[in-house]
């Protein structure tokens, strides 16, 4: 028996990918950090570590605890700065063909249209991701996230200074996503990403002290799946832009979950931590499903999903 | 370029109630890896543990002319060492590596004196096959709490390395912080001198602030809470001085090994 060739392209916005992969942002580096270790260009996309206008810190260690099946971080968004990225890093992610999805952040709306009109200007730039749904900074980013008017204030500001695709990334930190995902879709958003992480805490009993320096942090890997799976598939029913799904993706089988709950493209955060090779284990397990499924197209999986007989048990939020 | 590989459990020799040495079938890690760099390790197969665990390259571990695989050092403390320590010969563990920035090994006249502290001995068997190969002469300080948590002394001196040893419970060597030995040999000391250090982060301090009390340079191994051992998360930083004040480099890129100097101590 021949194997049927597959296409794994799916297009967000006006912006084409060769595969729905896309490296997640924070857990990424900036991309050059990985280009030893994986052929870059072979990944649908590399979203960026969040960038502000100004360099960051972030905050003290220990930033990271892990939990079960999954781990708390509380980064603080460190970070090289808008300006930095474009000089030291952007011409090598030209160099090696990355498709480069731009995580942006802002403490205020101003810095967010000042961030996506540089990098609008910037050669190999070709989507922006916006970040409203960081957990660990105080000031912006989740606080246009958690309101229907924050991110349409946000993304509607934004899109009025751009040619590129901008995909706010939502906050799973609220009562109903979907309405925040039809907010984006009303201002203009070309795609929406979802979840960031669950706000949560570890504490030591013995010395009763927060695990992270921050007390609280972003919960993420496998622990998150479910819940993440449920959130893409509300936003799916929502909203008729592409929906980019994440959250605990660890397999082929992961990943084919959220794309038949709606995702049209996924994110791979922790496991890409766990195995930096991931990236063609995942691409040959969405192959073999689809070969075995008789599907040739990944984009005909996209929300696919059959409740034909399960729709009752479904209550809506 | 790092290397995953499902290595098999070769040997694992247990020293001491906590302590023990495993050793694993990753030839091809081992081959490329230098004094002072690290793997990360992982024993399960399922999520729990989920992360990767860092460990020094303890030896390169060779049968005859060949490269056999490498082995690790590891005290028993959370989850993955326990499974480590654990382990059977035969069992799978991964192993992605190798990582890191390593120590830069000194030539003659210029001697090595490294400064260990309890499973900190681990980067100092490749580091000092290095320096036998130049010829450095070279003295390992080697500190534990109990004489029972010393080992692989026969290793060392039969490489020609001299060993002080001290325990926190005198039980054997000088009673005490392996810092004690060390400032009384800089004391006495006229000569070019290079520190590598391993250990607690408190003692790294010590031994930072002795070989800045006498002038010596001296390169630290550091341990922070690691997730990716790649630079993709930017846990595992730590402040080096910029200025009049600090900036996080990542612990994973930038180090495991730093210049002492470089390091801000009061700082988280």
């Amino acid at each position: 028996m021949t194997e049927l060739p597959v296409d794994l392209s799916v297009e967000i916005g006006s912006l084409r990918l060769t595969n729905p992969l896309i490296a997640a942002s924070g857990c990424y580096g900036y991309g050059v950090e990985y280009a030893d270790t994986v052929d870059l260009s072979t990944l649908g996309a590399v979203a960026s570590k969040g960038l502000f206008l100004a360099p960051r810190e972030g905050h003290p260690p220990p930033r990271i605890v892990e939990t079960p099946s999954g781990m708390l971080n509380a980064i603080g968004l460190q970070g090289i700065g808008v300006h930095r990225y474009i000089a030291e890093k952007l011409p090598e992610l030209r160099r090696l063909r990355v498709i480069n999805i731009i995580n942006i952040c802002g403490s205020t709306l101003d810095e967010y249209v000042e961030l996506a009109r540089i990098l609008s200007d910037a050669e190999g730039v070709h989507a922006l991701e916006l970040n409203i749904s960081c957990p660990n900074i105080k000031e912006g980013g989740i606080t246009f996230g958690c309101s229907l008017h924050g991110t349409f204030d946000v993304v509607s500001a934004v899109k009025k200074v751009t040619h590129l695709p901008v995909i706010p990334k939502l906050t799973p930190n609220v009562t109903d996503v979907a309405s925040i995902a039809k907010a984006a879709e009303d201002a203009g958003a070309d795609a929406v990403s979802l979840v960031n992480t669950f706000l949560a805490m570890a504490i030591d009993v013995e010395t009763r002290r927060p695990k992270l320096s921050n007390v609280v942090g972003g919960l993420s890997g496998p622990a998150i799946r479910p819940i993440a799976v449920r959130m893409v598939y509300e936003c799916r029913r929502a909203v008729k832009i592409p929906v980019i799904g994440m959250g605990g993706i660890a397999s082929a089988v992961d990943a084919l979950e959220f794309i038949i709950a709606g995702a049209t493209a996924v994110q791979v955060g922790t496991a890409n931590f766990v195995d930096p090779f991931i990236w063609s284990k995942l691409t040959a397990g969405i192959e073999q499903y689809m070969q075995r499924h008789n599907v040739t197209r990944i984009a005909d999986l996209v929300g696919s999903i059959d409740t034909s007989t399960r729709e009752k048990e479904w209550v809506s939020s | 370029m790092p290397l995953d590989v499902e290595a098999r459990v070769i040997r694992n020799t247990r020293l001491s109630p906590d302590y023990n040495v495993i050793t694993l079938a990753a030839p091809e890690i081992a081959a490329q890896t230098r004094p002072g760099q690290f793997v990360m390790v992982r024993s399960s197969h399922g999520s729990d543990p989920l992360l990767r665990r860092p460990f020094s390259v303890f030896e390169v571990v060779r049968s005859g002319d060949k490269i056999e695989g490498l082995s690790l050092l590891s005290k028993r403390i959370g989850v993955t060492t326990r499974l480590l320590f654990d382990a059977v010969a035969g069992d799978v563990i991964s192993c992605l590596g190798p990582l890191g920035r390593p120590f830069d090994a000194v030539s003659p006249p210029t001697e090595a004196w490294m400064v260990a502290g309890g499973v900190g001995l681990a980067p100092f068997a490749t580091l000092t096959e290095a320096l036998v190969e130049r010829g450095t002469k070279t003295t390992l300080f080697y500190g534990a709490r109990t004489g029972a948590e010393l080992f692989y002394l026969e290793w060392f001196t039969s490489r020609g390395v001299r060993v002080v040893l001290s325990t926190e419970d005198g039980s054997k060597g000088e009673r005490g912080r392996v810092t004690g030995p060390l400032e009384q040999a800089l004391r006495r000391n006229d000569g070019a001198i290079m520190i590598y250090s391993c250990g607690p982060e408190k003692m790294l301090e010590a031994v930072s602030l002795v070989a800045g009390r006498y002038k010596t340079p001296a390169q630290v191994s550091v341990e922070r809470v690691m997730g990716c051992g790649m630079g993709g998360c930017y846990s595992c930083v730590i402040p080096v001085r910029e200025g009049t004040g600090h900036h996080y480099v990542r612990s994973c890129l930038a180090g495991p090994v730093f210049a002492a100097a470089d390091l801000v101590w009061d700082h988280d």
